[in-house]
């Protein structure tokens, strides 16, 4: 798994990449914590365009990062999100405490041939 | 009822194995022709119930995990899932959602997708011994749907 973070004024966006499991977890919330901490974002963007697999563990992630960035007022947007990942983050109500989106028709696509 | 196809897999309770075990799960079902999202569902209630094993069962030692995988008439299939690591005190507490004993970034939901992923889960644990998580999924792919 590949975590790579841009900026852009205080919008932190963190692009993930890879397969998104409790093996692979531990290090993108390493990444994403240790440059949240001394970046303190307003808005932060997961972008899950890369993600080719997730399970329980990408909600971990998310709560967790939300419960980080909360205490800076950072809001928190998830996008491109597979059909099976935002199935997944619905399950837990994630988008109580962000703002979920779906990958469009053409990234969608990209996932199934990743498969 | 007999299995039309079998396979058994043994792996260490290591969390670099949690891709093989669900990739390779889901490549013998290959054989029932699921959909891209039977195929999903399945990768992702495998990886639940390894990381179980990794996480709880053996949390201060690496041990066996034992996976079994039956194939039916009609697309039914059963992933049977076993270690010999502490059980569970309260499988019903377990199961309920967001329960966890663990801190971090554990989200306590791991038996829930399991439920919401497949069309069955039981679960037999003792103390001391070990746990099984039993999967059943019913695949409606296009071969599945072909069936007499």
């Amino acid at each position: 798994m590949h975590t790579r973070i841009e900026t852009d004024g205080q919008v932190m966006t963190v692009y993930l990449d890879g397969e998104l499991d409790h093996h692979n977890a531990p290090a993108a919330r390493e990444k994403i914590d240790e440059f949240a901490v001394g970046f303190h974002p307003a808005h932060t963007i997961l972008d899950f365009g890369g993600v080719t697999f997730m399970d329980s563990s990408g909600i971990g992630l998310v709560m967790g990062r939300y419960k980080l960035l909360v205490q800076f007022s950072c809001t928190l947007e998830i996008r491109n999100l597979s059909a099976h990942a935002y199935k997944v983050m619905r399950l837990a109500g994630l988008d109580r405490i962000a703002a979920l989106s779906r990958a469009d028709k053409k990234e969608a696509e990209k996932h199934e041939t990743h498969q | 009822m007999r299995p039309i196809n079998e396979m058994r897999l043994q792996i260490e309770s290591r969390s670099v194995n949690e891709a093989y075990a669900r990739v390779a799960v889901a490549a013998f079902a290959a054989a029932l022709d699921p959909t891209l999202e039977e195929v999903n569902d399945i990768k992702t209630a495998v990886s639940e119930a390894v990381t179980n094993c990794i996480v709880h069962a053996y949390p201060n030692e690496v041990g066996k995990i034992y996976i079994q995988v039956r194939l039916f008439e009609r697309g039914r299939m059963e992933i049977r899932i076993r270690d010999r690591g502490c059980g569970i005190a309260d499988v019903k507490k377990a199961r309920e959602p967001l329960f966890t004993t663990r801190g971090g970034d554990r989200s306590g939901l791991g038996f829930s997708v399991m439920e919401s992923f497949c069309d069955k889960v039981r679960v037999r644990s003792a103390v001391g011994k070990g746990t099984t998580v039993t999967l059943v999924k019913l695949l409606h792919g296009r071969e599945a749907s072909l069936e007499p």
